[in-house]
C-alpha cells in the first residue's frame, strides 16, 4: 500500500500552487492510479498543509471520487428521468442480474465496476451509459450484452 | 471527376454514442475502395438527435442530408459524379430544409453542426470573434448597457437578468475579479451546454472573454462536469489554440485588457451546479452552499468579486455584441426577450435542440416539434426544468413557453430541458425519485433537505404500500411545505416540486 505514497506526494505536489488545488490533485491521483488509495489524504493534506479531515470530508463529498480499487472497466449507467422514460430501471434489472452485482460492486472477476450516474447529457438518445469514457446511446439489453462481451 | 467529395459527419458524443464514428471509418473505407477524392470533415451535431448518425454530402455547395445512416447503407448513396442520390431510403434533402431545422430561429447555436469545433479558421469565417471585436472597442459600461438593452436572463435556470449581475461585479472594486462558467450542466434532460462545448467551444471563450472586458475580470474558470469527457478535451484543446492565436491572454486585440480561462473538472456532486456549491468546490472544499448575501457578484470565489454565468448565458452574448442588443431583443415574448434553447428528451419521437424564439406552447413543442412519444403512446407527463422541475400534465400544454407563463402553472423552464414519458409511467415511483435524488444530493449543509428529504423517501414509501395512506399523504404534503420554506437553496427548497405535481396532477398514482 505504501508504495503509492511517493507517486501520490510527487502528484501533490505538482499541483500544490493551484489556486484552490485539491480537486485536481485528487483527479491527478484518481486518474493515475485507478482510485483513490487510503494513504491519499494523509500525503495530500501533508503536501497541501490541510487537515487529514479535510482532505478525507472533499473525498467523500464526491461521487466520482473512489476510494477502492475499481474493475477493469467502470460501467456508468445513467438512472436519471429521461433514461428512466425510455426503460433504464429495467436496463439496470438486467445488468445487476447478468453481472451478479449491485451498484458501487465489481464483478468478481474483476473485470466490470457498476456505478449510477445522474445524467450523461445524452438524453435525447436515452437510454445511456457510458464505458470508461466511450458513451452510448439508445442502449438496449441485446446492445448492453454485446458491448459488456 | 476532380473535385474532392465533401462529407460532413459529426462528431459530437451523442452522435459517436449511436455510431456516428463508424460511419466516418466507413465512409472512408468506401472512398478508398471506389477511388474517390474524399474531404472528411467532422463537426458538432445538428442536435436532430432521431436522425443521428446524420451525414451530410456537399452537392454545388448546398450540404444534403442523409439519416439515420448505417455503414451498410452507403453502396449506391454517391455516384461516380459525386451526387447523392434522393431516392435512398434515408434521404432527408438539404439540411436546411429539414423541417425541424427550417423552423427554428438559430442564434446561439448558429454554427453548431455546421462547423468543426477547432477549426479557429471555421470559426471566424462564420462570424466567430465579431462579439468580441466589438467589445474590444467599447467601455465595460458600454458592454453591460447592451446587454441590459438584450434582455437576456440567465440561462441557467434561475433567469435573473445578465447585466444586471455584471453592473454588480464592474461596481465591486477588488484587484482581482473572476469569470466562472457553470457547465455543472447535471438536470436530466439537457444538453445544451454540451452542445456548445463540444461543437462550438470559442463561442463559449468569447462570451467569457467579453465578460471579463465588461466587469475587469481577468480570469475565467470553466467549472466542468466530469461526467462529459469529451467537452472537457475539447474545452482544454480550445483554450490553448485560442490563447495561442491571441484570442486570449495579456492584450486582447489591443485593447489593454486581459482575460485568461482554464477548466476545472466537478466531481459528479449535482448540488455544485448551485453556484455557491460550486464556488466551495472550485476552492477545493465540500460543496457546501453557502449563505447568500453576500453574493458572489461581491464576494465569489476566494472572496472576491464573481461573475457567475451558465454556458448559454455566456455563449448567448457575442451574438447580442455582434448583432446588436435590439437585434436579439426583438425576438421572444413578455419579459422573455431572445431565443430559448429548448432541449426535448426521454419518450419522445424527435428529441433534439430545438432553439426557438420564447413564446411558442408546450404543445406545439411536443407534438409538433417532438411528434409525440418515442414509443407511440399517449403522453402522461412532461418534465419541465430537471429534476427539480413539476410533472406537467397535457392539460396544461397549452401554456406558453415563457419564464413567467410556466411560473403561473407551478413549474419552471429552468435550463430549457424537457422530459416527455408515456403513458406507461408510474409517477408516484418518479415523485419517489424525486425525493431519493435530493437525498443523494443534499449538501446536508440545512435540515429541510438532508433530514426532510429522507422522510420524504419513507413516507411516500408507506403511502404505496397502503400504510395509513391519507394520513400520510397529508405528511408528505407538510413535509414539502418545509423543505420549500426552510431549506438553504434551491435542492431542498424545490425538490418537492415535483412531489406536489404528483399529488396534484396525478393522485392516482401517489
Amino acid at each position: 500500500m505504501s508504495e503509492h505514497v511517493n507517486h501520490i506526494r510527487r502528484l501533490a505536489t505538482e499541483h500544490a500552487q493551484v489556486d484552490g488545488a485539491l480537486l485536481p490533485i485528487l483527479h491527478a491521483v484518481q486518474s493515475a492510479i485507478g482510485y483513490l488509495p487510503q494513504e491519499t489524504a494523509a500525503t495530500v493534506a501533508d503536501v497541501l498543509n490541510l487537515s487529514r479531515a479535510d482532505v478525507h470530508g472533499v473525498i467523500t463529498f464526491y461521487h466520482l471520487f473512489r476510494t477502492t480499487e475499481p474493475g477493469k472497466h467502470t460501467l456508468y449507467m445513467c438512472r436519471a428521468e429521461a433514461c428512466q422514460s425510455m426503460g433504464a430501471n429495467a436496463l439496470a434489472d438486467h445488468v445487476r442480474d447478468k453481472l451478479s452485482i449491485d451498484w458501487h460492486e465489481t464483478t468478481s472477476d474483476g473485470r466490470v465496476s457498476l456505478e449510477p450516474i445522474y445524467c450523461l447529457g445524452n438524453c435525447a438518445c436515452a437510454p445511456a451509459v457510458m464505458v470508461d469514457t466511450t458513451l452510448h446511446g439508445r442502449v438496449t439489453a441485446d446492445r448492453l450484452d454485446e458491448i459488456l462481451d | 471527376m476532380t473535385d474532392a467529395i465533401v462529407i460532413h459527419v459529426p462528431a459530437d458524443s451523442a452522435a459517436r454514442s449511436v455510431g456516428a464514428d463508424a460511419l466516418a471509418r466507413a465512409v472512408h473505407a468506401h472512398a478508398t475502395k471506389n477511388d474517390w477524392p474524399l474531404d472528411l470533415r467532422r463537426p458538432g451535431s445538428r442536435g436532430l438527435y432521431w436522425l443521428e448518425p446524420l451525414m451530410e454530402v456537399e452537392v454545388d455547395g448546398k450540404r444534403v442530408a442523409f439519416g439515420p445512416l448505417s455503414p451498410a447503407e452507403l453502396d449506391g448513396l454517391i455516384d461516380t459524379n459525386g451526387r447523392a442520390d434522393p431516392s435512398h431510403r434515408a434521404y432527408l434533402g438539404p439540411v436546411d430544409d429539414i423541417p425541424a431545422l427550417a423552423r427554428q430561429r438559430r442564434l446561439t447555436f448558429e454554427r453548431v453542426g455546421v462547423i468543426e469545433p477547432l477549426a479557429l479558421d471555421q470559426y471566424e469565417r462564420h462570424g466567430g470573434f465579431g462579439g468580441l471585436r466589438k467589445a474590444a472597442a467599447m467601455s465595460p459600461q458600454e458592454i453591460i448597457d447592451e446587454v441590459k438593452v438584450s434582455g437576456l436572463r440567465g440561462r441557467g435556470g434561475a433567469a435573473f437578468p445578465t447585466g444586471i449581475k455584471w453592473q454588480t461585479v464592474l461596481d465591486t472594486p477588488s484587484e482581482q475579479k473572476y469569470v466562472v462558467c457553470n457547465a455543472d450542466e447535471g438536470d436530466s434532460g439537457t444538453f445544451a451546454d454540451r452542445m456548445i462545448m463540444e461543437s462550438d467551444p470559442y463561442l463559449l471563450l468569447e462570451g467569457m472573454a467579453i465578460a471579463g472586458m465588461a466587469t475587469g475580470a481577468t480570469r475565467g474558470l470553466i467549472y466542468l462536469r466530469a461526467e462529459y469527457p469529451q467537452a472537457i478535451a475539447t474545452m482544454n484543446d480550445a483554450i490553448v489554440r485560442a490563447t495561442d492565436a491571441g484570442w486570449l491572454g495579456g492584450d486582447i486585440l489591443q485593447s489593454g485588457r486581459a482575460f485568461t480561462c482554464e477548466v476545472r473538472v466537478a466531481a459528479g456532486s449535482y448540488i455544485c451546479g448551485e453556484e455557491t456549491a460550486m464556488l466551495e468546490s472550485l476552492e477545493g472544499k465540500r460543496g457546501m452552499v453557502r449563505f447568500r448575501p453576500p453574493l458572489p457578484a461581491v464576494k465569489g470565489l476566494f472572496g472576491q468579486p464573481t461573475v457567475v454565468n451558465n454556458v448559454i448565458s455566456l455563449a448567448t452574448v457575442p451574438t447580442i455584441l455582434a448583432r446588436g442588443a435590439q437585434h436579439y431583443q426583438n425576438f421572444g415574448s413578455g419579459d422573455s426577450r431572445g431565443t430559448l434553447t429548448l432541449q426535448l428528451a426521454g419518450n419522445v419521437a424527435r428529441g433534439g435542440l430545438y432553439e426557438l424564439p420564447f413564446g411558442i406552447t408546450l404543445r406545439e413543442v411536443i407534438e409538433d416539434l417532438g411528434g409525440g412519444t418515442a414509443s407511440g403512446r399517449p403522453v402522461r407527463a412532461v418534465q419541465a426544468g430537471g429534476p427539480l422541475g413539476a410533472f406537467i400534465p397535457p392539460a396544461h400544454f397549452d401554456t406558453p413557453m415563457d419564464y413567467e407563463a410556466f411560473k403561473q402553472i407551478g413549474g419552471m423552464l429552468g435550463h430549457g430541458g424537457l422530459v416527455v414519458f408515456d403513458d406507461r409511467t408510474d409517477m408516484g415511483a418518479l415523485a419517489r425519485f424525486a425525493m431519493e435524488f435530493c437525498a443523494i444530493e443534499s449538501c446536508g449543509k440545512c435540515t429541510p433537505c438532508r433530514i426532510g428529504a429522507r422522510r420524504g423517501v419513507e413516507v411516500i414509501d408507506r403511502i404505496r404500500a397502503g400504510d395509513n395512506a391519507p394520513a400520510n399523504r397529508e405528511l408528505l404534503g407538510d413535509l414539502c411545505q418545509t423543505m420549500i420554506d426552510g431549506s438553504l437553496c434551491a435542492l431542498g427548497g424545490m425538490a418537492p416540486f415535483p412531489v406536489q405535481s404528483v399529488l396534484e396532477h396525478f393522485s392516482e398514482d401517489l
